[in-house]
Formats: structure tokens, C-alpha cells, sequence
């Protein structure tokens, strides 16, 4: 096989050697020279450049009809929708400029395709347009900017309400744990120093507080309809919480703690109704299918999202919204920590 | 200012008589092997050392991509490709092992952006271009520009390498975030490879700006007589503010890589801090990350540009050249070429909006980020306008500057989103960064790097590249290259995370297998056609036609020295510059080019000067 693979190469090589000759040779006959750019050359090339810029705007829009189907659902939080709203505005904005700065690009290519009988226009400069396309775009960029800062600030302030839930997340490789404040009301402190293998998240001992901390693996439930804070936390390296059907994402940093707010709007139920959803999971059930593979329902999803190492793409934990009253209950059932007895 | 340059023309012309008294051919004939080509301190030969060493790196760089994208597209599918490439220990009857698979995407990442990209781009064309164009005999220091190449090789060989050792190359990601690039038990790539890794980049660093040095300092005090800095070409004017960033960035990152040592190897804890692995608490308190980040990024965004403004400068020349043309709004250019250098500076956190860090510092950078559009746009427009009325000559330098502007607009736009903080959260490390910035800076500089090959092979070979291959070359480079980068966007709209083995745990996932395949398949139909590109640029080097002295009947003064290759440059008095570089198509004149040597004629305006 090798030899065959040598062979071939060998072969190539050799017949390429004998093109390059016959190209030399017919040059030399033909007193040309081959890299002067010719008339029909510039025909040919312009003509190319324009029928490149017909597919290439032919690739981009089969590309969003077979393709941006599949974009993430709808946010399910409320400043998710803003998020998404702001970036509809956005996108259309940068579609339109790619689209008409590309056709004039290619089209002046096509255009002024260079001819031996014509001279271009000497046309150094022209203070009037520049200043057109220099304040244009600043003007556009001032509302992208404020729009942006104004959600921005909004999204990053910190979680006043009372009722608020506190949920800890701990990455560490390769999996999550959510951690949850119990009936009191309170995380419990942590000492990374403690952690052990009954000791996981490195609960405080010492600390009675985390005593009722609940612990959850693999999949962790929130309410809807209420504010939800995270709270991050790494044992080993940078990981990065994201929950994509939420547009929520912060990353999770060893010796700080790191925060992010949100408020979903949908429980998993409703989300398994939505009609954007389910022509989705009909496809990728169907794709399923094809692999072998069961057919799934749709879930939420907590992924991580910083290169973390070997299993960095399978570090992930379910998520479930639950109605106040479904989410209760399995808080109900979910048995506390007794970091009490640890010590 | 002209005292000395009198001085240092009175240096040149001993110089000159030397030249003379060997007859103008044979300059350097008494010059052996070793002194002329391998140690040799001339900037032309220092130019082609650095492009064949980034051509060799590039040839790396892409296969790793090829095994990788093998991988994202159909994973568990076994291939022998992937084995030959990789062996057994790595690429186990063809599967792509996970950790090799990190190992590939970070030293992919690692050559592209500094080897190819910064030693290839700005060591080739900066050492080639800036005595030409500003009429000097050769660096400002020949012997510290020799010493710049020979760092770069040590860096590129140690890189390269680590490909070999048993643990494995650095696998980390080219950002090479700690703790996961500090700590052995993490990662098997943060063993040996990461050593070798930031031995590699310290010595890279020491290369850049030993290089940097000489090319500001040659700008500044070798121009020739008359070569005012409004009369300079756009290339050197984006090499000088290249050179400037990498001498006020690369430092930064050499004490970031440095602390990162420390952590490593004397346990320090510049970056660690609450960290628990390997079945034990670490004894590292008080550090942070976050510190590391702020190091990185102080260099890595000005780096963007690094590699970025010497492919628009080089683009600014073609394009005005084969418009036959003057560039539109030399001084707007100019000006652009300045804000952008300046506001790389600024604009480092919008890598960081979900770091950790204070959101309201993010919206500092969301600002100056954000204005960086502006001078980015204005180069567009004027790239455009530029052509505008021209009379374009297509030269395959000519296709790829095109491909340049097309690719620079593609992948800007995108970048409007991601310097929004709100809009980054949700795509923040997808796959829809990773088209951001392959379109607009990898694409970008590539092109350009391709289109100053195709321009100054003539100065830098003495020979013609096929023009018919060329075209070949760009047209599949094209379109490949969109194929492969166009689908990513809808990767990230998805919400695919970057760096991901594979995407098939995620069932949310599973529908985007098609968007896959289709990018693999034109990756590897892109790498294909980059044989063409080597074919050519090899066989020319030795059997190309021979070159004429100005083929592409350019202004610039590089044109105006002898197709040989001379040492120091002229071979009679350096010439002297009476105008800008762009009077092409000028009323009045009988050519459609007037070189920057002819003396203004009486009443004529000099194009830079308004």
C-alpha cells in the first residue's frame, strides 16, 4: 500500500516535470510571455469575479434558508428576548452591509475590467465623501453602542430581589454540581482545602449554615418566572457556564466567584410545545434515526464552554424549569448535605 | 532630519564604490555559500528565509486543520490518513485521540497566527519592502535583522518540535489560559509541550522584536532624499505602525508567558489560587487568571492588527497598481492605518466581557471597540473607490487583494456583533467567533500575504510566477475558503461551542452534521489547492520566466533597482523621491505611471501633500 501510495507520487511528480517542460517548450516557440496580463485576461477574470459575487450571495441565502432554521430557539428569559431583539436589529444591519458593500466591491471589479484602449480616472481624493463614510458609520455604531451598554447594564446589575433563587454551580473536570442554599436560606462556606471524596464541592465544615445545602448531579431544576442568581465556582481550571437557550454564559474561575441573573420564561413543558421547537426536534430526531439512536425530547441545557481539557465536549448537566408549585416539590425530595456529619 | 540623512548617504556611497569596483553583477561573488544565503545579513535574503519558513510552517499548520476537521465531521470513522499522520499512540486505527485533537487546534491556531502570520507576513514583506521602497541600502542593522530570522527558526523548530515528544504538543488552546496550561495533572499537553511551548514564544518574542527595532528605526532615519513620510507607500506606512505595536505588545506577552514559568516551574502563584487536582489541594494562594487574561490580551489584540495592517498596506499597493489608479484618500489611509494602531491598544478586554470580570469595565471595551469600525470602514470604502473608474489589470496579486477587501468587509461585519457585550454572551467562544476571525484575519492576511508573494515574487526571485496557476490557485483558495468559513456562522447560531472533540454528546447538536461535512469537504479540497500554490511558487523559483525590470509598470522605488540581486540595493547613488507613489493615469502624462524618481514637472501638485 505504501509502495503503491510512493509510486503514485513518484508518477506525479514525473508527469508534471514533462507538463512543465511541454509549457516551457511551447513558450519559448511562441516568444510570449506568460505572466503579462492580456485584455482577454482581464475579460475573463472580471467576468469570473462577477459571477463568483451571483453565487456567493446565492451560497449565503441557500445557506439561511436550509440552515438558520436551526439557530438556537427563542430565548426562554426575559432579558434573553431583549438579547434577541437586539440582535435581530444587528444582523439585519450587518447583512445589508455585507451584501451591498460586497456587490459594489465586485461589481466595480466587473466593471472597470482593465482594457488596453482605455485610462483609468486620476481621482485622488474627495473630502466630501470620506467625510460621508467616515460619519455614517460612526452615527450607526453610537446607537449600536448605546442599545448594546444599555442591555448590558441591565443584564450585569446585581439581583436585588428578595425572593430571588441562589443556585451555586461547581465545574470541575469533567462535570457540574449545582448547589443549592437549603432551608436556611444560606450557602454554607467552602474551604477548597477540605474537598474529598465525601467532600466534592469542599464544603465548610465548620460552617453550620451549609449543613442543610442540598447537592445535585446531572440535571438540577429552577422555577419559572423567578429570578435565578448562579453563583460559579472551579475546583481546577477555567470552565465557562453556559446555557444557550437562556443567552446566559460566564465563565467559572478557580479562586473567585462569579455571578450571572436570569429569569426564565418558559418551563421545559412549554418549551417541548413550542412550535419552533418541535419542527427542531422532529429533525433531529430524525437525523437520530438515521445513527441508530433513540429518539430524545428536548431539554435545556447547561454546556461548558472554556477549553477545560480531554472531555472539555462532554461536560454538560441538564437543566428542567419547573412551575413554583413541580419545583417545590423536588426540592421537597432532594436530601440535605450533613456537612455536620463530615467532619 | 536632512543632516543626516546626508550623512548617512556619504556612508552609502563608500558603499557604492565597492559595489562598483566588482562590476555590478557580481557584488557579493567573493561572498561564500554560508555568508551569502544562511548567515547572511542582506534583508533580501532574510525575507526569503522568513517566507520559506512560513510557507514550510503553513504546510503544518494546514494538515493539522485537515486531521481535525477529518474528525469534526465524521467522528468515530476510522482513517488511515489519520494514523499515518499521527501513529498509533495518537491516532489509534485512525480515531483521533481527544487529547491530540486539543493539541492540534492549539498548535494550528499557535503557527497561524505567529508564525505564518507574523514572522511569515511582516518578516517577509517588511524586511523585502521597507529599504526598497524607501530607498535604503539595507536595514538599519543588518547583523540584529539576521539575528531576528535566526531566532524566529530556533522558535519555529522548537514549536515544531514538540510535536514529537510523548506527552504531546501544548494542548490548551493558542490562548493558552492557566490553570489548565500551568498544571501537569490537567492536561497531558501542559506537561513537557507546554515548556517547549513558551520557550518556543519567548524566543519567537525575542525575534519579533529584534525585527521590530530595525524596521522603526530604518523607517525613520534611512528614507532617501525627498522620501517625506506623506510621500511613503501604504506598505510601509502599515509595516512602520506594525512594527510599533509589536514593539509596545510583544513585551507584555513575554512577562505574561515569564509569570507563567513561575507558576509552572517555581512554584509561584502569579495565576493560581483555590485550586484542588490531582487528588490534592495546591499550596498556590492569591492569584488569578484573570491577570493572566489581561497579559494575553494585551498582546493578543494588538496582534490582531499585527498580522492584519500589513496585508491592508500590501493590499493599498496592488490595488492602486492594477487600478491603475491613485489610492483613494492616501491621508485618509494613512489616518485609519494610525487610529486603528491606536485603538488595538485599548480595545484588549472585549475578550473578557465573561471572564469574571468587572461588567463595567466590559462596557469600557465594548466602546472603544466598537470605534474601531469607523477607520475599518473607511478603508473599505476607499479600497472600493479605488477601483472605481480604474482600469483594473487582473494579475492574480489583483485577485487577491479583491479576496482581501471581500473577506475583510465578511468577517468585519461580524465583529460589530461580537464587540457588543450583550450580543457576545450567547455566542462568546462558538463556532461563530471561530468564522469571525478566520474570515477577517485569517482570510484577510492570508490573502494578502498570498497577493504580495504573487506582486514581489520578481523582487524576490528575480522570476515570474505562473499567471495561469495563479488563477487557478485563487479561485479555488476563494472559494474554498468561504465554504469552509460562510457555514461556521450557522455552527455558532446553533450554539456550537469551539473546541469540542465532537459535537455528538449534545443530542441539541445532532442536526448540524450536513453543516459539518460540508466544511470539511471544502477544507480539504482548499489545502488541495494550496499544492498548486507550492508547485508554482517552487518551480518558479528556479525555471520561472525571468523577470523584466518593472512588470507591473508600478511607481514604488523597488522597481527602479536592477533585477539582481545587488547588495545595497542601488548600484549607483541612491535615488532620489520627488512625489507620492500614486500618480498613476495622470492627466498630462504620456504613461499611465509616473515613478516616484521623476521630478514634478512646473505647476504640479504632488499627490500626498493635500
Amino acid at each position: 500500500m505504501t509502495l503503491l501510495v510512493i509510486l503514485a507520487t513518484l508518477l506525479l511528480i514525473v508527469a508534471a516535470h514533462q507538463l512543465f517542460r511541454v509549457i516551457e517548450l511551447s513558450r519559448k516557440l511562441r516568444k510570449t510571455q506568460e505572466w503579462q496580463i492580456s485584455d482577454a485576461d482581464n475579460n475573463l477574470m472580471g467576468r469570473f469575479l462577477l459571477v463568483f459575487l451571483i453565487l456567493f450571495l446565492g451560497f449565503f441565502f441557500w445557506q439561511v434558508e436550509r440552515w438558520f432554521g436551526r439557530s438556537l430557539p427563542p430565548a426562554a428569559s426575559e432579558h434573553g428576548q431583549k438579547v434577541d431583539l437586539l440582535w435581530d436589529a444587528n444582523m439585519y444591519l450587518i447583512t445589508f452591509i455585507f451584501i451591498v458593500t460586497n456587490c459594489f466591491l465586485f461589481w466595480f471589479a466587473y466593471k472597470y475590467r482593465g482594457n488596453s484602449k482605455q485610462k483609468a480616472e486620476f481621482y485622488p481624493h474627495n473630502n466630501k465623501l470620506e467625510m460621508l463614510w467616515t460619519v455614517v458609520p460612526a452615527i450607526a455604531l453610537s446607537f449600536i453602542i448605546i442599545f448594546g451598554l444599555k442591555y448590558w447594564n441591565e443584564i450585569m446589575k446585581l439581583p436585588k430581589s428578595e425572593k430571588r433563587v441562589v443556585i451555586e454551580l461547581y465545574a470541575k473536570q469533567f462535570d457540574w454540581t449545582a448547589r443549592y442554599p437549603g432551608k436556611d436560606g444560606k450557602l454554607g462556606e467552602t474551604d477548597f482545602r477540605q474537598i474529598s471524596g465525601s467532600n466534592a464541592v469542599g464544603m465548610d465544615t465548620t460552617d453550620l449554615s451549609g449543613n442543610d445545602d442540598i447537592l445535585v448531579k446531572n440535571e438540577f431544576h429552577i422555577p419559572v418566572g423567578q429570578e435565578i442568581e448562579l453563583r460559579m465556582r472551579s475546583r481546577d481550571v477555567i470552565h465557562s457556564a453556559y446555557l444557550p437557550h437562556f443567552r446566559a454564559q460566564m465563565n467559572c474561575v478557580p479562586g473567585m466567584i462569579t455571578f450571572f441573573k436570569f429569569k426564565p420564561t418558559k418551563t421545559t413543558a412549554q418549551m417541548r410545545n413550542d412550535p419552533y421547537v418541535v419542527e427542531m426536534m422532529k429533525n433531529i430526531n430524525a437525523q437520530r434515526a438515521k445513527n441508530n439512536k433513540e429518539a430524545v425530547e428536548f431539554d435545556y441545557v447547561l454546556l461548558c464552554n472554556k477549553i477545560c481539557g480531554a472531555s472539555h465536549y462532554n461536560m454538560q448537566m441538564n437543566l428542567i424549569v419547573d412551575t413554583e408549585a413541580d419545583y417545590k416539590a423536588w426540592l421537597q425530595k432532594q436530601k440535605p448535605v450533613k456537612t455536620v456529619a463530615l467532619k | 532630519m536632512s543632516t543626516h540623512t546626508s550623512h548617512l548617504e556619504q556612508e552609502h556611497a563608500v558603499h557604492t564604490d565597492h559595489a562598483h569596483a566588482h562590476g555590478h553583477d557580481h557584488d557579493d561573488h567573493e561572498e561564500s555559500f554560508v555568508s551569502k544565503y544562511i548567515f547572511s545579513m542582506d534583508h533580501k535574503v532574510i525575507s526569503r528565509q522568513f517566507l520559506i519558513t512560513a510557507v514550510i510552517m503553513g504546510v503544518v499548520a494546514m494538515v493539522m486543520s485537515i486531521i481535525f476537521r477529518m474528525q469534526l465531521a465524521w467522528p468515530a470513522e476510522k482513517f488511515g490518513f489519520i494514523n499515518a499522520m499521527l501513529g498509533d499512540k495518537w491516532g489509534k486505527d485512525g480515531i483521533l485521540d481527544p487529547n491530540m485533537y486539543l493539541a492540534l487546534v492549539t498548535i494550528h491556531g499557535t503557527i497561524m497566527v505567529f508564525f505564518v502570520l507574523t514572522g511569515g507576513l511582516s518578516g517577509t514583506f517588511s524586511n523585502l519592502l521597507i529599504p526598497y521602497q524607501i530607498g535604503a541600502r539595507d536595514m538599519a542593522s543588518g547583523f540584529l535583522n539576521m539575528l531576528s530570522y535566526w531566532f524566529f527558526l530556533v522558535s519555529s523548530i522548537i514549536m515544531v518540535s514538540s510535536l514529537f515528544i510523548s506527552d504531546g504538543p501544548a494542548s490548551a488552546g493558542w490562548t493558552i489560559y492557566p490553570p489548565l496550561s500551568a498544571l501537569p495533572e490537567a492536561i497531558p499537553g501542559s506537561k513537557l509541550g507546554m515548556t517547549l511551548w513558551l520557550i518556543s514564544m519567548a524566543i519567537f518574542i525575542v525575534s519579533s522584536l529584534l525585527g521590530s527595532l530595525n524596521y522603526i528605526i530604518t523607517v525613520i532615519n534611512l528614507r532617501t532624499k525627498g522620501m517625506k513620510m506623506t510621500r511613503l507607500p501604504l506598505t510601509i506606512w502599515a509595516f512602520l505602525v506594525t512594527a510599533i505595536l509589536g514593539v509596545l505588545s510583544f513585551p507584555v506577552l513575554l512577562s505574561c508567558a515569564l509569570l507563567l514559568i513561575f507558576d509552572r516551574s517555581f512554584n509561584t502563584s502569579f495565576y493560581l489560587s483555590d485550586i484542588y487536582i490531582g487528588g490534592r489541594p495546591l499550596d498556590n494562594v492569591g492569584g488569578s487568571p484573570i491577570l493572566f487574561e489581561h497579559l494575553f490580551w494585551f498582546l493578543g489584540h494588538p496582534e490582531v492588527y499585527i498580522v492584519l495592517l500589513p496585508a491592508l498596506g500590501i493590499t493599498s499597493e496592488i490595488i492602486s497598481t492594477s487600478s491603475r489608479k491613485p489610492i483613494f484618500g492616501y491621508r485618509a489611509m494613512i489616518g485609519s492605518i494610525l487610529a486603528i494602531g491606536f485603538l488595538s491598544f485599548i480595545v484588549w478586554g472585549h475578550h473578557m466581557y465573561l471572564t469574571g470580570m468587572n461588567p463595567f469595565l466590559g462596557s469600557v471595551f465594548v466602546f472603544t471597540t466598537l470605534l474601531i469600525a469607523i477607520p475599518s470602514a473607511v478603508k473599505a470604502f476607499n479600497y472600493i473607490t479605488t477601483m472605481w473608474k480604474g482600469n483594473i489589470q487582473y494579475t492574480p496579486a489583483m485577485l487577491f487583494s479583491i479576496g482581501l477587501v471581500s473577506s475583510f468587509i465578511t468577517g468585519g461585519v461580524t465583529g460589530i456583533i461580537l464587540a457588543d457585550s450583550t450580543l457576545d454572551i450567547n455566542v462568546h467562544d462558538t463556532y461563530f467567533v471561530v468564522a469571525h476571525f478566520h474570515i477577517v484575519m485569517g482570510l484577510s492576511a492570508i490573502f494578502g500575504m498570498f497577493a504580495g508573494v504573487y506582486h514581489w515574487f520578481p523582487k524576490l526571485f528575480l522570476r515570474m510566477m505562473n499567471k495561469k496557476l495563479g488563477y487557478l490557485h485563487f479561485w479555488t483558495t476563494i472559494i474554498s475558503a468561504y465554504g469552509v468559513f460562510f457555514p461556521m456562522h450557522f455552527l455558532g447560531l446553533a450554539g456550537v461551542p469551539r473546541r469540542y472533540y465532537t459535537n455528538s454528546n449534545f443530542p441539541m447538536f445532532d442536526n448540524l452534521v450536513d453543516i459539518n461535512e460540508v466544511v470539511t469537504v471544502f477544507a480539504i479540497i482548499g489545502a488541495l489547492s494550496q499544492g498548486v500554490f507550492l508547485i508554482n511558487f517552487f518551480y518558479s523559483m528556479f525555471r520561472g520566466e525571468k523577470a523584466p525590470q518593472n512588470p507591473w509598470k508600478s511607481n514604488t522605488l523597488e522597481w527602479t533597482t536592477p533585477m539582481a540581486h545587488l547588495h545595497g540595493n542601488w548600484p549607483d547613488a541612491l535615488p532620489e523621491v520627488h512625489r507620492w507613489a500614486y500618480d498613476y493615469s495622470k492627466p498630462g502624462k504620456d504613461k499611465d505611471y509616473v515613478p516616484q524618481t521623476i521630478p514634478l514637472s512646473e505647476g504640479e501638485d504632488d499627490g500626498g501633500a493635500h
